[in-house]
């Protein structure tokens, strides 16, 4: 994207269309035509696995005919991009796999009906790392989505298609799912704002599961008000997902008129270690110096099993994900690769239709469990998560408010610069923790290195996303232009 | 606790996937890598620290079935790989006599 073009916001577009300005119909070929003159397509970033132009323009039709509605949190006429775990009704739901291409889901997933319920239009299917496992996009079945702002890097992953559909301009809300860190660290990456809710804030019906004590649906923004409108949208208890949780969703809109004047803000001493690129921490430094100006308190605390995240992290999830990718077998849906008997089918199948990393979790997840080594990985892993958990339990319940970090230890790596699979794993050294304790956090824009952007992370307690929020909008009025140069 | 070819092979069994003998090799040196990096866990006191379970959320809640399944948008012969009179079809196992599909 050229530099200092921003896509138009989400408020913007539904102001246009609720006031007759355009309707939902020049919203969608706008997005189509920047889709085009950025080659969004796989001869270009790569950043849509299924983007059907006539199928977008009949439903564009339809919503056209929704009367304007007055919800505060409305996406009308606001084209969202959709990854490609996340089931839609009319487009493909691949996961970036092989073993999926071509399955279209026979329900939808509650976030999408959400969405087009406040008026949304679902634009396409963002690339992703298969069934979700990478940091990269480079583990896709369909070759790895480009960063807009330098082709020859990545956008991080595993949801790095839809982090690159909001970079490049495309639209100003798309959806991904994090596990690990698969919303902030693209959004790092890509100068954009990305949001993982608290475990329970977002159904996850439809969500293609990965590992279930981790995932969350989550939301990506060109600013921190178009992610607070997709999140406000999304949210909220669903009767179709037992871990969702039954609290009021407050409108994070809201939040952009609150101060944060006294607030606390931890500085945990385990994220800025004396590893962490000097660059990366000086944006970060100079991010809360802007907070501070602003009344707010920064505090040094610690959060001591910070370095234990990483390796709970790759004991628990590929655990899960080795029960929960069973069900890719060749007999319910997806690809059937013929094999000798039944146990022959499901080898070929199996084999054949995943790739090299989901396989290595796979096998990985399977030896943490079996019989002998359950105890000493993926027991103890759980109970160190614990640990991890109560770390945040002590700092929030020690009178801190919120966390700023970086949100990952350097800017966006060159495409193929990672081969060692846990040198790629560390990548996720910032972002894992807020999963395995299941609390909200968000990272935006605080400035560039090299021409690369740089994300600066705030951490909650669960359900305070809108205290996340406020600091999140005074940070971004703070920055102005300094976010994004 | 390396792990060795046997156990590659043994997970590989459980996990319904058919590795290849260089491909067996690599994953016995990926594996050991990687699971070298999580022996730190071994060294931390957990004495009476309770599992996560449930984490961040209000417990594991469980969901009624009193509501049946959610209707399917396309019928199942939309996305089933085989399928005959609605039952989904699968190869014989292959300990039995034919290893034709049923």
């Amino acid at each position: 994207m050229t530099a200092g073009e921003r896509p138009r916001s989400a408020a913007d577009v539904r102001k246009e269309v609720r006031n007759g300005a355009r309707d939902t119909q020049a919203t969608v070929e706008q997005a189509l035509q920047r889709a085009f003159d950025v080659k969004a397509g796989m001869d270009g970033l790569n950043i849509f696995v299924s983007l059907d132009d006539a199928l977008l323009r009949e439903h564009a039709r339809g919503a056209a005919t929704q009367l304007a509605d007055t919800e505060p949190g409305s996406l009308l006429g606001v084209p969202v991009a959709i990854k490609d775990n996340i089931a839609s009704l009319h487009h493909p739901t691949t996961c970036g796999s092989r073993m999926l291409k071509g399955y279209i889901s026979p329900y939808e997933a509650t976030v999408v009906a959400r969405l087009r319920a406040a008026g949304a239009v679902p634009f396409g299917k963002t690339n992703m790392d298969e069934f979700a496992m990478g940091s990269s996009t480079e583990n896709s079945a369909y070759g790895p989505t480009l960063n807009p702002h330098q082709t020859d890097r990545t956008p991080g992953g595993s949801s790095g298609g839809s982090a690159a559909a909001v970079a490049a301009g495309i639209v100003p809300i798309a959806l991904g799912s994090e596990t690990g860190g698969s919303v902030r660290q693209p959004a790092a990456f890509c100068g954009v704002v990305g949001v993982k809710p608290t475990y329970g804030r977002v159904s996850r019906f439809g969500l293609v599961a990965f590992a279930s004590s981790l995932d969350q649906v989550g939301v990506f923004g060109a600013t921190v008000d178009d992610a607070a409108r997709g999140l406000r949208v999304i949210a909220g208890h669903d009767p179709l997902d037992s871990t969702s949780a039954d609290i009021p969703v407050p409108d994070y809109t809201l939040a952009g008129t609150h101060s944060v004047k006294g607030m606390v803000i931890g500085r945990p001493k385990e994220y800025f270690p004396e590893s962490l690129d000097p660059r990366v921490r000086a944006r970060c430094d100079a991010a809360l110096a802007h907070l501070a100006a602003l009344g707010a308190i920064v505090k040094d605390v610690s959060l001591p099993h910070t370095d234990l995240a990483v390796p709970v992290y790759y004991i628990v999830a590929p655990a899960e994900a080795s029960s929960n990718l069973a069900r890719f077998d060749g007999v319910r849906y997806g690809r059937r690769l013929p094999g000798d008997g039944l146990r022959g089918m499901y080898e070929a199948t199996r084999t054949g239709g995943f790739g090299p990393e989901v396989t290595r979790r796979i096998l990985l997840g399977t030896y943490v469990l079996s019989a002998g080594y359950y105890d000493a990985y993926y027991r103890k892993a759980q109970r160190v998560r614990t640990l991890i958990a109560d770390d945040f339990g002590s700092v929030f319940g020690s009178g801190v408010d919120l966390l700023f970090t970086p949100t990952t230890p350097t800017p966006a790596f060159r495409l193929g610069a990672i081969s060692d699979p846990y040198e790629m794993y560390m990548s996720d050294i910032f972002t894992v923790t807020a999963n395995l304790a299941g609390v909200p956090a968000m990272s935006q824009p605080i400035g560039r290195v090299d021409g690369l952007p740089v994300g600066g992370q705030l951490i909650a307690p669960h359900f305070e996303e809108d205290r996340m929020f406020a600091a999140a909008y005074a940070l971004e009025r703070a920055l102005g232009d300094e976010a994004h140069r | 606790m390396a792990v060795t070819i046997q156990d590659v092979q043994h997970i590989a069994a459980l996990a319904r996937l058919a590795l290849p003998p260089e491909r067996a090799e690599a994953t016995v040196r990926e594996l050991n890598t990687i699971l070298g990096h999580m022996d730190v866990l071994a060294r931390v006191d957990t004495e009476g620290v309770q599992e996560a379970i449930g984490i961040g959320a209000r417990g594991l809640p469980v969901r009624s079935d009193s509501d049946g399944p959610v209707p399917l948008a396309r019928a199942l012969d939309a996305f089933a790989p085989s399928l005959r009179d609605g039952l989904l079809l699968v190869p014989r196992l292959s300990t039995h006599e034919s290893t034709e599909e049923a």
